[in-house]
């Protein structure tokens, strides 16, 4: 991967936010060059969930292999789904151009590239709308910005439509409130109709359905994985922890995303939420069948998304759980907040109850409907009540600053909770730049799928804004952590900081929950959860 | 060029307006045929797209968080930017429509370099979009309502008050209104950015001057026949009221100057109903802005919510019952039971 990577200074030199292309928006090539964009799905992953026209293909390629009739499966895609999302009709419509979106996308900061304008962005889909279904544009054409579909314009859905990380930071900005992440979906179901998709994408998507989460762990790994935790748990702590798995009876099911059971450093995340678990004795079970949290579906189609999401509260309902508590992950939460109640809500059994901390007794009524409830609120509201016994100097080392993820961020609205959290848990605390943190967000570069090695000129592009951002911090307060509460920037963050910001180390929050922990039982605690003397990190960060 | 091709379109139309009326004398036409078309087209094709938008279902809420959510007590929640109520819910649309809160919180980005040093990235408020927007908006509502008095007899009182707070810098014969000066600047500055901010230029599309160029031209010609045109404005009200009252009157002597102003407010009620203007319905549709983030205590309903089962327990297991079962994970179904069917 490091190998391929753009040179930074080639990368800066290239950003030219002032000189356009001479050519128009719909005249100007598009460049195919590796770094830009994703693999294609392999056709044995799409064969698998039944997906259309599975081959292989690669955008390089002339031919991309599109079934004959690609055009009228397109327009007819387009038309049902002008039918069913008031969001995407309105969004086609009443965008006036203002510009106020245009500088606010990372991936645009990062290469300059007109296109990733979010305006001209969904202009990409736009034209073809005015062509094929507006008045004004059947009459006038390309003075009104429209354009005929072809294969061109087809290519360039797939190119720019994987690149936007779907991170609603235009929206937040735009004075309708138009999303590109909604213009995004869209064109990228459309786009799953012909067959045009990513690896990335539906390798986890095909992953999750057979086995229950992204990586295709299978249920007696899963569970050989967890106990190595464990192991390490009670090494560095000398406490042994026990989770359950499958099993039936308890009160509350943990979901989390895969990424934590697997993935360093997720897995001193996932560690941090055993040790908390122990400390509080949460009468609780982990599930292998409903081992994953996060949702590519979203990222594919609302069928997908709906039947991925379903596995949750079919085994809150299998296992007899009364409700559903979630780890830290970010495009989850979209999915769990905006969507989970609305698609499936419908599945819940009986058993289920408004959540209610069995330990300080708050009942969480901002998840009445959907019987789940976020480990940051929950972590927040234990030691709130003082029901956690912390010693936040043995995280003196660390001089930690947060990022917030975009989806809990500009899709539920999860701001204070993790910072309640971590300033509890950790005595040196610096905030980014207000440009870039808080609803103000940037991406990861890697949201929405596009995490892959493959794409990594765009997501060290797309990853400027929240490097400088990051640098900044560490100029000026010697910061050396960032914390986060989403899987994918906990994958994602690391090659950003080593590129933009180096020294520094990227933490989930309930990692730097459990290095405070006083567990009952403990050892000396010389160690963190990574196995790394405290002696040797402070002497480190002096 | 998309600035130029539009500009020659608005100025294409005056000349209609000119030879129209100036030298084929269908006064009858420009004077009440084309506006009362125009009225048709434009409450009618308005009413059409609100409708059909309406009738589109929402099937997920899905706003566009801006601030704390509502979670416990002690964290304060920001009720507008992210609201969970309808109260909150509309607070923040009323902020939008009104004050155009979100372009308030608009900045530009540029990338700021220091000697010897990597660029940084630098963000930098930017508030003229904001102030000009508002001011044209503004502006634009104040002189229509201000023109109601064409269509009004007796004149309402809020029409009165609009009209003498508008005048109230005692200028000129006859009175001066501030609006007429602040839509020029509003529209002026609009134009201008599209023009010299090179982001925009390369993003703006024909559509999006010829609005400019429309309203610039009506407000022009308005302000020509009022401050040097000097028309007389007693034989318009005659015409207007006519208009008005379904009785319509084309009487003689109106200046050709009203003609041309009438004529590309027609234009711009023609085109408002098929274009980008729409804006002004679809505001209050957006589904980012005017729904309450109370997803998960709220059940909202999708007309065409799908049933989708998720791959199930039992045939994930079907798949797995061995390994399981060495593992010591619980089964559902005994392992020689499974491996029996």
């Amino acid at each position: 991967m490091a190998a391929k990577v753009i040179d930074k200074k080639d990368l800066l030199t290239s950003i030219d936010y002032e000189h356009l292309p001479k050519t128009g928006v719909f005249d100007t090539p598009i460049d195919f060059r590796p770094g830009t964009w994703c693999y294609p799905a392999k056709p044995e992953i799409l064969e698998k969930l039944h997906f259309p026209n599975p081959r292989v293909w690669s955008p390089a390629d002339v031919d991309w292999k599109l079934p004959e009739n690609w055009k009228e499966i397109v327009h007819n895609g387009f038309k049902e789904r002008l039918e069913k999302y008031r969001s995407f009709k309105v969004f086609l419509d009443i965008c006036v151009r203002c510009g106020a979106c245009a500088d606010k996308c990372h991936y645009y900061i990062g290469s300059g590239d007109p296109k990733n304008m979010p305006v001209l962005r969904a202009e990409l889909l736009r034209s073809i709308y005015r062509n094929d279904f507006t008045m004004a544009g059947k009459i006038l054409g390309k003075l009104n910005g429209a354009r005929v579909m072809e294969e061109d314009v087809l290519k360039e859905w797939f190119l720019y439509f994987y690149q936007c990380s779907e991170c609603r930071r235009c929206s937040l900005y735009c004075p309708y409130g138009i999303d590109t992440a909604e213009i995004t979906m869209m064109a990228r179901e459309l786009l799953q109709l012909v067959g045009v998709n990513i690896n990335w994408i539906m390798e986890p998507v095909s992953n999750c359905n057979r086995t229950g989460n992204h990586l295709g762990i299978q249920p007696h790994a899963f569970k050989e994985i967890v106990e190595f935790m464990c192991d390490d748990i009670e090494e560095y702590t000398g406490v042994r922890v026990n989770p359950p798995l499958n099993e039936k009876g308890h009160e509350v099911l943990f979901v989390t995303p895969s990424g934590d059971a697997f993935a360093d450093p997720g897995i001193y995340t996932f560690m941090g939420y055993l040790l908390l678990f122990h400390h509080i004795g949460l009468d609780y079970t982990l599930s292998t069948y409903a081992s994953e949290g996060g949702n590519f579906g979203l990222f594919t189609n609302s069928d997908t998304m709906q039947k991925l999401n379903g596995k949750m509260y079919a085994e809150a309902n299998r296992l007899g759980a009364k409700w559903i508590l979630g780890g830290e992950c970010g495009h989850m939460w979209r999915v769990v907040n905006q969507y989970m109640d609305t698609m499936n809500g419908y599945m819940q059994g009986p058993q289920m109850t408004v959540p209610r901390n069995p330990i300080t007794g708050t009942v969480f009524n901002n998840a009445a409907a959907t019987k789940m409830v976020h480990i940051a609120e929950f972590t927040a509201d234990l030691i709130k009540h003082g029901k956690l016994k912390l010693n936040p100097s043995r995280n003196d080392h660390i001089k930690t600053t947060y990022h917030d993820s975009c989806n809990p961020a500009r899709g539920m609205g999860l701001l204070e909770e993790p910072r309640y959290v971590l300033k509890n848990v950790c005595n040196n605390f610096y905030e980014m730049p207000p440009q870039t943190i808080r609803e103000q967000t940037f991406c990861c570069a890697g949201g929405s799928g596009l995490n892959n090695d493959e794409f990594m000129e765009m997501r060290m592009r797309g990853g400027l804004p929240r490097g400088n951002a990051l640098r900044y911090v560490v100029d000026k307060h010697g910061v050396n952590n960032m914390a986060c509460v989403c899987a994918i920037d906990r994958a994602t963050l690391i090659p950003l900081a080593d590129y933009w910001a180096p020294g520094v180390k990227i933490s989930g929050l309930h990692e730097l929950v459990a290095n405070a922990l006083e567990m009952e039982g403990q050892n000396e605690r010389e160690y963190n959860l990574r196995g790394e003397a405290f002696a040797d990190l402070m002497e480190e960060a002096e | 060029m998309n600035a130029f091709y539009t500009l020659f379109l608005v100025l294409a139309l005056m000349l209609i307006a000119i030879f129209g009326v100036g030298a084929a004398h269908l006064n009858g036409l420009f004077g009440v045929w084309l506006p009362y078309a125009a009225a048709a087209v434009f409450i009618g094709g308005f009413c059409w797209r609100v409708y059909k938008w309406a009738t589109i279902p929402v099937p997920f809420r899905i706003p566009t968080t801006a601030g704390q959510q509502k979670s416990f007590d002690w964290i304060e929640s920001n009720p507008i930017d992210n609201p969970s109520t309808t109260r909150g819910t509309w607070l923040r649309m009323m902020g939008e429509v009104f004050l155009f809160r979100t372009l308030f919180r608009n900045t530009q980005t540029k990338l700021y370099y220091e000697p010897g040093q990597e660029p940084k990235v630098a963000y930098f408020s930017q508030k003229w979009l904001w102030l000009f927007a508002i001011m044209f908006h503004y502006s634009f509502l104040i002189i229509v309502v201000r023109h109601l008095r064409f269509f009004t007899d007796p004149v309402p009182f809020l029409v009165n008050v609009t009209e003498q707070l508008d005048g109230i810098v005692q200028m000129f014969q006859p009175n001066f209104y501030m609006t007429d000066a602040m839509i020029v600047l509003g529209v002026g500055y609009l134009f201008i950015r599209r023009l010299t901010r090179a982001q925009i230029r390369y993003l703006s599309l024909a559509a999006d001057f010829f609005p400019l160029f429309l309203i610039l031209g009506i407000a022009l010609s308005g302000i020509y026949m009022r401050y040097i045109d000097r028309v007389d404005v007693a034989t318009i009200k005659q015409l207007t009221m006519g208009l008005a009252t379904f009785h319509p009157v084309v009487p003689e002597g109106i200046a050709m100057s009203f003609y041309v102003h009438l004529f590309l407010v027609c234009a711009l009620l023609f085109y408002f109903p098929f274009s980008k203007l729409m804006h002004m319905g679809g505001i209050f549709l957006s589904p980012t802005r005017n729904m309450a983030n109370n997803n998960r205590f709220v059940h909202h309903e999708n007309p065409w919510n799908p049933r989708i089962p998720p791959h199930s327990y039992a045939a994930y297991e079907d798949d797995f019952r061995e390994p399981m079962a060495e593992a010591g994970l619980p089964l559902d179904k005994p392992l020689e039971q499974g491996a029996g069917e």
